[in-house]
């Protein structure tokens, strides 16, 4: 009697996540077929690429536009997200919490859920957080210079053939093998 | 039905909102399931333990290159009624330069940084963080910068145009130079695979 109750029992704090090992990704030229239709779909029907820093330049403009609306209405950057529509009824935005939806299906259904900080042995989870906050603070800054990032330029401009999206996407590697020298304990 | 079914009137605003949703969706579980919600992955590229980065964004553009020409040829996709990105060319080389700083410091770009927080890691978040007060802090500046942010503009300025060569060929020479890619980084894996097995003997 004891031993069927024994089976019943839950094993640590099961929240109803699937156990064992997480699967492993898939091939990098099958991601990138799948990548690379779901942008024709994009264009197909929308007439638009993917993106993704436009949408959190919507938001800032939103947050700032909700707190100071008089400052935004007289900045020379911000003013024109002010028009006859909300500042977040764009595609974009709605195309990036559909993402972050896929992403979570994704990483549940392969088993590779999980709350932590990535890290090397090297670096403690404060330092990883601060890392990673800079490297966002330059990354925010510099998709405001090119206008898109590795989605709305490289991704995007890059299967339409822009001059400037290629040049954006060989200025990124060229920008993060020079630096990768320099924040490599991060990983090792 | 020819595309962009939405510059054709097919379906309204409303819907359109939808179908960005479930295009947004798609794009979030195939950077997932490349591996792109970790950072170890996606930085892993610069240190050429693992170029799937490369393998995959070039696959992606290949693919995308191809469908949105044979769609065009066919008569199914309107490509004038497609937004291409204007060419800013300064400005986009410095942005580019600086989000690759960015990337290799903080392990993510925007788009995968949001699948990575969607997967649960925490330093995504941080990472999500930065971009907005980057974006705001740009935002400030931008008085600084405000003639810069316009210079070398071409408008919509393709391969094609600058190389004077009928898009066909440009594609097929970005395919040629897309393979010649996936030789290069499968070659610089297997160099890495090797020099990090000599260190491992060297400390044994």
């Amino acid at each position: 009697m004891s031993k069927t109750i024994a089976t019943h029992e839950p094993k640590g704090t099961d929240i109803g996540l699937p156990h064992g090992e997480p699967k492993p990704y898939w091939n990098p030229y099958a991601a990138g077929v799948g990548l690379g239709l779901t942008l024709v779909l994009s264009f197909y029907l929308m007439g638009n690429g993917l993106g993704a820093s436009g949408a959190f330049t919507r938001f800032v403009a939103f947050a700032e536009a909700m707190f100071a609306p008089r400052f935004v209405a007289g900045h020379p950057y911000w003013k024109t997200y002010l028009g006859s529509e909300p500042i977040l009824k764009d595609w974009l935005v709605f195309e990036i919490l559909g993402a972050l939806v896929g992403g979570i299906v994704a990483s549940l259904t392969a088993g590779r859920f999980k709350v932590e900080s990535e890290h090397g042995p090297r670096v403690n989870a404060k330092q990883r957080a601060m890392l990673a906050f800079a490297g966002g603070l330059l990354v925010g800054f510099a998709t405001r210079f090119a206008r898109g990032c590795t989605s709305g330029q490289a991704l995007t401009g890059g299967s339409l053939l822009s001059v400037g999206s290629w040049a954006f996407m060989m200025s990124v590697f060229a920008g993060g093998y020079a630096a990768a020298w320099f924040v490599r304990r991060q990983w090792q | 039905m020819n595309g962009p079914l939405a510059a054709n009137g097919v379906f309204g605003e409303q819907f359109g909102f939808i179908v960005a949703f479930f295009v947004g969706g798609l794009f979030g579980f195939f950077l997932e399931r490349a591996g792109f919600g970790s950072a170890k992955k996606l930085t892993a590229d610069f240190y050429g333990r693992d170029m799937a980065v490369l393998k995959v964004m070039f696959t992606a553009i290949v693919v995308a290159m191809v469908g949105v020409m044979y769609l065009g040829i066919f008569g199914r996709l309107d490509i004038s009624l497609v937004t291409i990105p204007p060419t800013f060319l300064w400005p986009q080389i410095v942005g580019g330069l600086i989000f690759g700083v960015g990337f290799v410091m903080g392990g993510y770009c925007p788009g995968t940084a949001v699948v990575a927080a969607g997967s649960g890691r925490k330093d995504a978040l941080w990472f999500l963080l930065g971009i907005l007060v980057g974006i705001g802090v740009w935002a400030e500046g931008y008085p600084l910068y405000k003639e810069f942010y316009v210079s070398g503009s071409y408008g919509v300025y393709t391969l094609s145009q600058w190389l004077g060569l009928p898009s066909g060929v440009v594609a097929f020479a970005v395919i040629l130079m897309a393979l010649g890619a996936f030789w290069f980084a499968t070659y610089v894996e297997r160099l890495m695979a090797a020099k990090a097995l000599r260190g491992k003997d060297q400390s044994a």
